[in-house]
C-alpha cells in the first residue's frame, strides 16, 4: 500500500430533484443514479472508465429499485467495465457523504485511485422507514424517546431545547433559502451541475427533467405563518421550514491528488478531514455541532478558519441551532449562499454530494476562501462533517 | 390523388375508424421539452398504447388520428423549435394494425388506409419546424416509416427488431418507405432492407445496423438514449451539429433494381406480387416527387391489401406467431415430467446433431451410445467439433463451450441410460431394429422414462407394441438440418399416454422448436405431402414427360426449391424408402418410380442431371439406364395433377385425423419445408385457386379466413 496521500473532489453532478409522487413517479431510482454516473464519465473523458476503482452508492432503503447492491448494479447499468466493483452504503441522510468519506479513506490509504461516490433516494418508491422493524427494546428499555423515529418531532424537540429559536426565525431562514435558490437559478449556478433525466409518464408521455421541482421562489413570511404544524398542535415545524419528501440522485468523482494530476484534471476541492458524531436521537438535528467540533479538532483548525458552510437544511431549526452554537448570523452569506434543502429538496441519502457540489462552486467563485465545510444531521441522532480546502486559494496565493 | 390534408384527412380517418369497432389505440402524448443550448422548445410526441412491451404500439385509424391531432397541434404553434417522435419503453411501433387490414373488403377502404398513413406522416416530412425521430426500440413497417418521414433520426444501440417486413407478408412499405428509403440510403442498401431481408426469413436490423446503413443520423447507448437524443437534436437546431448524408448515386439506380429483380425472379418466379410492386416503386423513386411517389404507393398498397397473396400471408403469419406457440390438441402441460438427463441411441450424424441440440438447449447430461466404441467416440468428437464451431462463431462463450462438451459423453454400455428421463433413438430405419432397441432399453430405464423415436415413416404403435410400458413411446420427428428447421412433428401412438405427450411438448419447447401433434399415420405430415408431390413428378417422368418440363412445372408456385433439387437434398435412397413405405400403406397414390430405383442402385446423387445453366436434364448416359414411356404432358397439366394430388392427400389426412385442422398442415409445411407465406402453406392456395372444391367438393377453410372474403 502507498503512503497516505491527498484526496480530492474532482466534480459532482446530480439529477434535478423532484417532489415525491410527481416528477419521477414512473422513473426508477437506479436509472437516476445511472444518469449521474454517465454524466460524470462524459464530462471527464480524461478518465479511462476501467480506472474507476470503486462505485459507492448510498440509499437509505435498500430494496426494490434501490436494492441488489445499488453501487454494483448502477456500475453495470452505466456501462462501466465489469471489472469495476461497487457497493451499497447507508447512513440515512448522510449516505452520499459517507460514500465520499469511505472511498476517500480508501484512496488515502492507497487502495483506490479513483472512485465514484453518490447517493439516491426515491421517496415515492420508498417512503421513509419503509420495511423497517425497530427493535421493541428501544422503547421497552427507554433507549430512545418515542419521538426519535419521527424526524419532524425531533425538530420540534430541538425548538424546545433552544427556545430562542422561534418559529419566526425558522420561517425567515426558510424564505432566505428560497430566495437564494431563485437567485442562484437566475445566475445559472445550480443548473451547471444538473444532468437531464428523461421522465416516463404513461399518462403524459416522456418528459425531460431539467430543473428542480420543489423550489417555491414566491414564498413569503405571511404564507409560511399560515401553514399547519403536522408534528405537534401549535408547533413550530411546518412543510415550509423543512425539506420536503423528494426523489433524486447525486454522484461525484473522488481521486488521489496524484492521480488527478496524472490525468490532468484540476481538483475542485481537497479533503482536509471528516468526522461523524452521535447525539441523543430525540434531538438528532444538533448532530452537526459535535461532528464539526470533532472534525475541526482533528484537523487542527478552528471555526474561524472556515470561510464557507454548506449545511443541509433538513429543518430550519437544526441549521439555526448550529449557527447559534458557533455564533454565526442566520443570514450570513457564507452559509448556504446558493440556498439549501428547504427550497431544493432533500432526497435523503443523495444530499451529501449536493452540499459538496455547491461548496465546490463557492470555492471556484471565491478564491479568497481557504476552508469550507459540508455538514448534515442524520437520523437516529448523528451528525457528519467534512472539511475541504479550496485549491483556488493556494493558486491565488502563489500569484 | 394528392396527399390528404385538413378535413379530407380527418374525414378519411373517420371513415376508416368506422370500419372497426375495436382498436387498441396508440396514443400520441405531447409534452414540451426545454432544449439545452438555448435551442428553444421541442414538442416530444410519445407513442404509447398503455400496455407493456409485449403488446407493441400499432397504427390503426384511430391511432393515426391521435398522431394527426398531435402533429396538427404542434404545427399550429409559433413558439416551438422542433417536433420529435419516440415510443414507449423498448417499442417505437410495430406498424399498421394488420388485424384490421385482414378484414377489409373494399378497395376504396384499403386506399383510405394507405392515404391516411401518408397524410399524417407527410406532415412530419414537410414540416417547416424541424422534425426528429428517436428510434428507441422495435420499429416495424409503418413504425419505421413514421421515422423515415421525419427529417432527422437517432437510434438506440440497444434497439432490435427494426425492419420493413411488408414484402414478407405480401405488402409494400407504402407509407413512404419505398420512396424515402432509397433516397436516404441509396438503392443497394434500400433493396436489402425492403426486398432481401424480408425474403430471407424476414431478417431484421439492430440499432447499430440501422446507423451503419445511414437510416439514423446518430446512435446513442440505451442507458440514456432519450436524454442524449434530445441533446443531439438541440445541437442540430442550434447549429453545433450538421448532418451530412451521402447523396445516393442515381447512376447505379436502375441497374441495382434490375439485379434485385433477377434475384426475386429466381426465388419467386412471379408467384407473389408484393416484391415486384416494391421494385417498381423503388425504381420510380429516382425521379418522382413526393406527391407522385405517395400516390403510386397508395395504388400499390390498396391493390395488395385486396390481394389473395396478402390474405394468405397474414393467415400464415398468424399461424407462426400464435398457433405454433399453442399447438392444437396437446394435453395439460402440468403433466410433463422433468427431464434431467437425455440418452441418444446411436452415434451417427443425426445422433450428433441431436446431442448438440439437447446439450445446448436443455443443459443436461446427454449420453450417446453405440455398439461400437470407436463409433461412439467418433460421435462425441463430432459433437465437440460442432460446439467448437459455435464457439468460433461467437455464438457461445468458452465457459458454455466447456459446459456443453462436458455434458455429452459416449458409451457402449447401455446401463449408463439407467437414470435418463428421455431417451431418443436415431438408429437404422427398420422396425425390428428399433423394436429391439426399445426392448433392450426397457430393461435399464425407469418405467416412466420417455422413449422417443426420430423415425420419419415407421409406426410408433408398432414400435411400442412389444413393450411392458408402451404408453411412454412417442414419435419425435426432426427435420434436417436439425439446428435450423424449426419444426418437430410429435407423434402419438395408440397407447401413448398424456404425460408422455406433455413431456415431449415440454422438451420441444425447451429445444425452441415448434411442434405439431400428429397421429401415428405413415409419413406423418411433411413427408407424406412432399412424397405425394414427388410421386406425381416421378410418375410423369417415368411416363414420358421430359425432366426439364417436370422440374419447371411447379415454378409458378414460388416454392423454395424445385422437385428434383428437393429430391437430391432428401437423398434418392431416403426418398425411395419413404415412397415404398407409403406405397405399402396407401397403394398407388404413392408411386415407386422404377427409374428412381435405378438411380439409387447406381448410387447416383439424384434422379436427374444438371445442365451448365442449372436446369434439370438427362444426359444420354443416364437416359440409357432409364425406362421412359411416351405419354408426355405439359407443365400446366403436371401442375394440375400435383395440385389435385395435394388436395386429395390433405383431404384424406384430415379425414383420417392425422392432424387437428388444415391450419396444422399449413404450419408443418411452412416450418418443416419452408413453403411460402403467399401460398399460406398450401391449403389457402388450393382453396383460392378452386382446386379443393374441384377435388373434394368443398374448401378446407371458409372464405375470408385465409383468402379474400
Amino acid at each position: 500500500m502507498a503512503d497516505s496521500r491527498d484526496v480530492v473532489f474532482l466534480d459532482g453532478v446530480r439529477t434535478p430533484f423532484g417532489k415525491a409522487g410527481s416528477l419521477y413517479a414512473e422513473t426508477r431510482a437506479d436509472d437516476l443514479v445511472v444518469n449521474c454516473i454517465r454524466e460524470l464519465l462524459r464530462r471527464h473523458p480524461e478518465i479511462p472508465p476501467e480506472r474507476v476503482d470503486e462505485v459507492a452508492i448510498a440509499a437509505t432503503t435498500q430494496t426494490g429499485d434501490q436494492g441488489l447492491t445499488i453501487g454494483r448494479t448502477t456500475a453495470l447499468l452505466s456501462g462501466l467495465p465489469s471489472s469495476v466493483p461497487g457497493f451499497a452504503i447507508d447512513r440515512m441522510c448522510a449516505g452520499a457523504m459517507t460514500a465520499v468519506t469511505t472511498t476517500a479513506s480508501g484512496i488515502g490509504f492507497g487502495a483506490y485511485d479513483i472512485a465514484i461516490a453518490g447517493g439516491v433516494e426515491h421517496m415515492t418508491h420508498h417512503p421513509m422507514g419503509e420495511g423497517a422493524d425497530p427493535n421493541p427494546r428501544f422503547l421497552a428499555e427507554k433507549l430512545v424517546d418515542p419521538s426519535s423515529l419521527v424526524m419532524g418531532s425531533t425538530a420540534e424537540n430541538l425548538h424546545d431545547r433552544f427556545p430562542e429559536i422561534t418559529k419566526e426565525r425558522a420561517d425567515r431562514f426558510a424564505v432566505l433559502s428560497q430566495q437564494r435558490v431563485a437567485q442562484a437559478y437566475t445566475d445559472g449556478i445550480l443548473t451547471e451541475s444538473l444532468v437531464p433525466v428523461a421522465t416516463r409518464s404513461a399518462e403524459h408521455g416522456w418528459g425531460l427533467a431539467t430543473a428542480d421541482e420543489p423550489p417555491r421562489p414566491d414564498t413569503t413570511m405571511e404564507a409560511l405563518a399560515g401553514l399547519k404544524t403536522p408534528f405537534r398542535p401549535h408547533g413550530r415545524v411546518t412543510a415550509g421550514n423543512s425539506a420536503g419528501l423528494n426523489d433524486g440522485a447525486t454522484a461525484c468523482l473522488i481521486a488521489g491528488a496524484d492521480t488527478a494530476a496524472e490525468l490532468g484534471i484540476a481538483p475542485a476541492m481537497r479533503m482536509v478531514g471528516f468526522a461523524f458524531a452521535g447525539v441523543d436521537p430525540s434531538v438528532m438535528g444538533v448532530g452537526p455541532v459535535p461532528a464539526t467540533e470533532k472534525a475541526l479538532h482533528r484537523a487542527g483548525l478552528s471555526i474561524d478558519d472556515i470561510g464557507a458552510f454548506e449545511i443541509n437544511e433538513a429543518f430550519a431549526v437544526q441549521v439555526l441551532a448550529f449557527l447559534d452554537h458557533f455564533g454565526i448570523d442566520q443570514d450570513d452569506p457564507k452559509v448556504n449562499p446558493y440556498g439549501g434543502a428547504i427550497a431544493l429538496g432533500h432526497p435523503l441519502a443523495s444530499s451529501g454530494v449536493r452540499l459538496m457540489i455547491q461548496l465546490a462552486r463557492t470555492f471556484r467563485d471565491n478564491p479568497q476562501i481557504r476552508y469550507g465545510i459540508t455538514t448534515m444531521c442524520i437520523g437516529l441522532g448523528m451528525g457528519g462533517t467534512v472539511i475541504w480546502e479550496n485549491p483556488n486559494h493556494a493558486k491565488e496565493n502563489e500569484k | 390523388m394528392s396527399i390528404a390534408t385538413g378535413s379530407e384527412l380527418t374525414d378519411l380517418i373517420a371513415r376508416a375508424s368506422a370500419l372497426t369497432e375495436v382498436e387498441v389505440v396508440t396514443k400520441a402524448l405531447s409534452r414540451d421539452i426545454t432544449l439545452p443550448y438555448g435551442a428553444g422548445t421541442m414538442v416530444l410526441i410519445s407513442l404509447d398504447n398503455g400496455l407493456d412491451h409485449k403488446r407493441p404500439n400499432t397504427f390503426g385509424p384511430r391511432s393515426l388520428g391521435e398522431l394527426n391531432a398531435a402533429i396538427d397541434a404542434a404545427q399550429a404553434r409559433t413558439d416551438i423549435a422542433a417536433i420529435a417522435v419516440t415510443g414507449k419503453p423498448f417499442i417505437l411501433a410495430a406498424g399498421a394494425d394488420l388485424s384490421q387490414v385482414a378484414k377489409l373488403t373494399d378497395v376504396d377502404d384499403a386506399r383510405a388506409i394507405a392515404r391516411i398513413g401518408h397524410g399524417v406522416f407527410a406532415k412530419l416530412h414537410r414540416s417547416s419546424v424541424p422534425t426528429f425521430a428517436f428510434i428507441n426500440g422495435l420499429a416495424l413497417g409503418g413504425g419505421l416509416e413514421v421515422n423515415l418521414n421525419c427529417q432527422y433520426r437517432t437510434v438506440s444501440a440497444g434497439a432490435a427488431g427494426i425492419a420493413l417486413p411488408e414484402c414478407f407478408l405480401g405488402l409494400v412499405p407504402g407509407w413512404g418507405g419505398a420512396y424515402l428509403l432509397p433516397r436516404l440510403i441509396g438503392v443497394p442498401n434500400a433493396l436489402k432492407v425492403i426486398i432481401e431481408n424480408p425474403l430471407n426469413n424476414n431478417r431484421m436490423l439492430t440499432g447499430p445496423q440501422v446507423f451503419e446503413l445511414g437510416i439514423a443520423d446518430a446512435i446513442f447507448e440505451p442507458a440514456d438514449f432519450l436524454e442524449r437524443s434530445i441533446d443531439w437534436a438541440a445541437k442540430v437546431i442550434s447549429g453545433q451539429v450538421t448532418v451530412d448524408r451521402a447523396e445516393p448515386d442515381p447512376a447505379q439506380w436502375d441497374m441495382a433494381v434490375d439485379m434485385a429483380k433477377e434475384m426475386v425472379d429466381e426465388q419467386l418466379a412471379g408467384a407473389a406480387p408484393a416484391p415486384y410492386r416494391a421494385l417498381d416503386l423503388i425504381r420510380a423513386a429516382k425521379d418522382s416527387d413526393l406527391e407522385t411517389a405517395y400516390d403510386a404507393e397508395d395504388a400499390a398498397l390498396s391493390e395488395l391489401i385486396m390481394s389473395q397473396e396478402l390474405r394468405s400471408g397474414l393467415y400464415a403469419f398468424d399461424l407462426v406467431q400464435k398457433r405454433a406457440k399453442r399447438p392444437a390438441g396437446t394435453p395439460d402441460k402440468d403433466l410433463a415430467r422433468k427431464v434431467t438427463k437425455v440418452g441418444i441411441v446411436g452415434a451417427g450424424l443425426m445422433a450428433s446433431q441431436l446431442a448438440v441440440l439437447f446439450a445446448r438447449r436443455l443443459e443436461v447430461p446427454v449420453v450417446m451410445s453405440d455398439l461400437d466404441a470407436e463409433r461412439a467416440a467418433k460421435g462425441v468428437s463430432q459433437v465437440q467439433a460442432d460446439i467448437d464451431k459455435l464457439l468460433a462463431k461467437g455464438r457461445i462463450n468458452p465457459d458454455k463451450a466447456n459446459r456443453y462438451k462436458a455434458l455429452v459423453t459416449g458409451t457402449t454400455d447401455q446401463s449408463e441410460f439407467a437414470d435418463c428421463d428421455f431417451v431418443i433413438e436415431a438408429v437404422f430405419e427398420e422396425l425390428t431394429v428399433k423394436q429391439q432397441v426399445f426392448a433392450d432399453l426397457e430393461k435399464i430405464v425407469s418405467a416412466e422414462c420417455v422413449l422417443a423415436t426420430n423415425t420419419s415413416s415407421l409406426s410408433i404403435t408398432a414400435m411400442a407394441s412389444g413393450l411392458a410400458h408402451p404408453e411412454r413411446v412417442v414419435g419425435f420427428h426432426f427435420f434436417n438440418p436439425v439446428a435450423v428447421l424449426p419444426l418437430l412433428e410429435i407423434i402419438r401412438g395408440e397407447q401413448t399416454d398424456d404425460a408422455t405427450v406433455a413431456t415431449a411438448f415440454a422438451v420441444s419447447k425447451d429445444l425452441r422448436k415448434n411442434s405439431v401433434l400428429v397421429a401415428d399415420a405413415p409419413g406423418f405430415v411433411v413427408n407424406r405431402i412432399l412424397i405425394r408431390l414427388m410421386s406425381e413428378i416421378t410418375r410423369a417422368v417415368d411416363q414420358g414427360t421430359p425432366v426439364e418440363v417436370a422440374d419447371r412445372a411447379l415454378k409458378p408456385l414460388g416454392l423454395p426449391m424445385s422437385p428434383f433439387i428437393l429430391l437430391q437434398l432428401v437423398g434418392p435412397a431416403t426418398a425411395l424408402h419413404v415412397a415404398e413405405t407409403l406405397h405399402d400403406a396407401f397403394g398407388d397414390r404413392f408411386w415407386v418410380s422404377p427409374n428412381l430405383k435405378t438411380a439409387v442402385e447406381a448410387g447416383r446423387p439424384g434422379l436427374v442431371d444438371w445442365s451448365m445453366e442449372g436446369t434439370a436434364t438427362l444426359t444420354e448416359e443416364t437416359a440409357a439406364t432409364f425406362t421412359i414411356g411416351d405419354q408426355a404432358i405439359t407443365e400446366e397439366q403436371l401442375r394440375d395433377r400435383v395440385l389435385n394430388a395435394l388436395a386429395e392427400e390433405i383431404g384424406l389426412m384430415l379425414a383420417e385425423g392425422v392432424v387437428a385442422a388444415p391450419m396444422d398442415i399449413d404450419l408443418c409445411l411452412i416450418l418443416g419445408a419452408g413453403w411460402p407465406f403467399h401460398l399460406g402453406g398450401i391449403t389457402p392456395f388450393l382453396d383460392r385457386s378452386g382446386v379443393t372444391e374441384r377435388v373434394l367438393g368443398q374448401r378446407f377453410l371458409p372464405k375470408g379466413v385465409a383468402t379474400l372474403p
